[in-house]
């Protein structure tokens, strides 16, 4: 219980300029435990951005990224959050189950295993095939089994909703809300109107 | 799950994909027979003059099948957004990347050092030198794949890295050329050669623990 309330990303001041362009400017937000944060704003304001520079992949022009009050490019930080960008990060050479078998080697293994995780994305059975027999939808749901089978409490979603159904789309969203129930906390992106119930989700509107 | 475990998981799926795609095994090698077979055919018939410049055209050769090969190093990781997973693992990425590159070298530069006897004996030169060639070829390719690298990782993110790769890389592969040719020219007349081999493990070791640090550096630094 402790963990639950210590832990949390904090932002302060965040500030990202792109090609003499400011993005945003003073950004501060908190997210707790349990909490969604969706950025919302239209093409080109930031968005991804301010999601890569989450990751750690850029750093802000300005400001600074807090996890359980240190610095997050030292501690814990890489090791409790997993990110799922435009780019699915699996490679269609290789069957599913090895792509998440190399998933989990460089992750901590989490409550899910490997074909757990895709029995419950709606990809049992489908554990060796290769991933360029897949479709895009099906590719989607497999780098959102990752997210499964690593132990992650910050997941960093960027346009998770993008090529899935009706069913896909309910689905993650029902993971999502599992995620929280559990202290876990995620950051996304989306287009889609989400529908997370009993979640406390946090909006920032970046235009 | 350790380190260890995440660096074969790495190493084999390297090694796994590049089974799936057989031409990155074969053009470097292919390339490297042609080139090689180039020579005599420009030459003429002068066997003297052939056997005078073998360790230096199965060297040049070498050294430009593994610059060649460099770019599927990183590449395909880049553009399916794998690296991006790699490089947020909580383990070093410099280890990581680390093994990236043997299992680069094991695709690459392995079949080289499997393929250059042939060849040099192709090339007329004496038997007693093949021992040595293969040593400053077993030495000297996993230091190509090492520094070549570096230059990968900064130019994956240009759209035309091709040819900026090899004017950054080349020259660092001087030191290399050097010792290992002089190596075989001299060991061909039978004189020993330690003093030759010792610099190219000394380089060798040098590689391996410094040139995975400015490599995943440099990863970082692309895919922002």
């Amino acid at each position: 219980m402790d963990l639950k309330e210590t832990v949390r990303l904090q932002a302060k001041q965040l500030t990202c300029i792109r090609d003499d362009r400011v993005l945003f400017a003073g950004l501060s937000f908190e997210l707790n435990a349990g909490h969604v944060l969706l950025l919302e704003g239209k093409n080109g304001s930031g968005k991804t951005s301010l999601l890569r520079i989450l990751c750690g992949f850029r750093e802000p022009d300005e400001g600074e990224l807090l996890w359980g009050g240190d610095s997050i490019n030292d501690g814990q930080y890489h090791a409790d959050m997993a990110y799922v960008g435009h780019l699915d990060g699996v490679k269609k050479e290789l069957t599913v189950f090895e792509n998440l078998k190399v998933s989990l080697a460089l992750g901590v293994p989490g409550r899910y295993s490997i074909l757990d995780a895709l029995t419950r994305v709606n990809l049992a059975n489908y554990d060796d095939v290769l991933v360029q027999a897949l479709s895009a939808g099906q590719k989607r749901r497999l780098s959102l089994a990752r997210l499964l089978i690593t132990d992650n409490k910050l997941w960093i979603l960027d346009e998770p909703f993008t090529s899935l159904d009706k069913q896909g789309i309910a689905l993650i969203e029902t993971l999502m809300i599992e995620h929280c129930a559990t202290g876990g906390m995620i950051v996304l992106t989306s287009h889609h109107d989400i529908e997370l119930h009993d979640v406390v989700v946090q909006r920032i509107n970046l235009s | 799950m350790s380190l260890s475990n995440a660096f074969f998981a790495i190493i084999k799926r390297d090694l796994v994909l590049a089974l799936r795609r057989r031409s990155e095994i074969a053009n470097p090698l292919l390339f490297f027979v042609l080139v090689i077979t180039l020579f005599p055919l420009g030459i003429g018939a002068q066997p003297h003059l052939l056997q005078a410049i073998a360790p230096g055209i199965i060297w040049v050769s070498a050294l430009l099948a593994a610059m060649l090969s460099l770019d599927s190093l990183f590449r395909s990781d880049f553009d399916d957004g794998s690296l991006e997973q790699i490089l947020l693992s909580s383990y070093p990425a410099s280890i990581l990347v680390l093994a990236k590159v043997i299992a680069h070298w094991l695709v690459t530069g392995l079949p080289l050092l499997i393929i250059a006897p042939l060849l040099a004996v192709f090339l007329g030169m004496p038997s007693h030198s093949l021992g040595i060639l293969l040593l400053t070829l077993l030495l000297g390719t996993p230091v190509l794949s090492l520094i070549g690298a570096i230059g990968v990782a900064l130019t994956v993110g240009l759209r035309r890295g091709g040819m900026i790769l090899s004017l950054l890389v080349l020259p660092l592969y001087v030191p290399v050329l050097i010792f290992a040719s002089n190596a075989v020219e001299i060991a061909s007349t039978g004189l020993p050669v330690s003093a030759q081999i010792n610099i190219l493990i000394a380089i060798l070791v040098m590689a391996v623990v410094l040139a995975p640090w400015p490599t995943a550096a440099a990863l970082k630094m692309s895919i922002n």
